[in-house]
């Protein structure tokens, strides 16, 4: 799985460079968030800007990095959702779990507040 | 929706690296839908999700006997009726008795069923003597 990671102003961004996050490789994402905040990341955001595609097992590894933030103490966020990814969490109500943004930098811009 | 007629019959490995193909697939077929008078990208995501979430069902679910198992898909549709069935040779279980996400917990899992059954308009699981079927069918209209 391709993600590319970049730190700004505390917040590690993490792109998902796939246009698929399904079954196939959503266990690799998860461990990699998982890692980050096992190391002291406190603030990660995940950019789903490439991402076309997701499926219940996409949704259930950013639930689980939204679960590990919690118990570390930290924030997961949100940004770049195609609006037709955006539509499944809305159908999974997960749109009320997330704090989701339209950009990276929206988002970073949050985490500053 | 006359002249609309679409047999597709696939067999591929058990494998989640064939989720993508099965997908683009779905896709495919919902944009050749001349006469589909709804939002065909919509249709196509749909069909992509279903697709993914019923194959990695039975992958979940194929047999231990044999290594190298195969999933087979069939997705027809005839006038307006799309029908899909993903078979597997597992031990099966009853669709029935999966609850729906309980959304006031965050639960890692448990989602990709209630995925099925929100887009499709039946969805049915059942056993012959060889091997389980889960159907799924929808108007298209």
């Amino acid at each position: 799985m391709n993600l590319v990671n970049e730190t700004r102003n505390e917040v590690v961004v993490v792109y998902v460079k796939e246009e698929r996050l399904d079954a196939h490789n959503s266990a690799e994402l998860k461990s990699a968030v998982q890692k980050l905040f096992e190391d002291g990341t406190k603030n990660v955001l995940v950019d789903l800007k490439d991402v076309r595609f997701i499926d219940s097992s996409g949704l259930g590894a950013l639930v689980s990095g939204f679960k590990n933030a919690i118990s570390h103490q930290g924030n997961l966020k949100l940004s770049s959702l195609q609006s037709q990814v955006k539509s499944m969490f809305e159908l999974t109500r997960l749109h009320r779990v997330f704090e989701i943004f339209p950009s990276a930098a929206e988002a970073i811009e949050n985490f500053q507040q | 929706m006359a002249g609309n007629t679409i047999e597709v019959d696939i067999k591929v490995p058990n494998k989640t690296r064939y989720l993508s193909l099965i997908g683009k697939i779905g896709e495919d077929i919902a944009r050749e839908l001349e006469k589909y008078s709804g939002d065909k990208e919509t249709l196509a995501y749909h069909l992509n999700l279903v697709l993914t979430e019923a194959m990695v069902n039975a992958i979940k679910h194929a047999g231990p006997k044999e290594p190298e198992k195969q999933v087979r898909i069939v997705i027809s549709i005839h006038a307006d009726d799309l029908t899909i069935r993903v078979y597997d040779d597992g031990q099966g279980f009853d669709i029935n008795s999966i609850p729906p996400p309980n959304f006031e917990e965050l639960e890692d899992r448990g989602r990709g069923i209630f995925l099925i059954r929100s887009l499709m308009d039946t969805v049915y699981y059942r056993k012959n003597c060889k091997e389980n079927i889960l159907e799924m069918k929808k108007k298209l209209v």
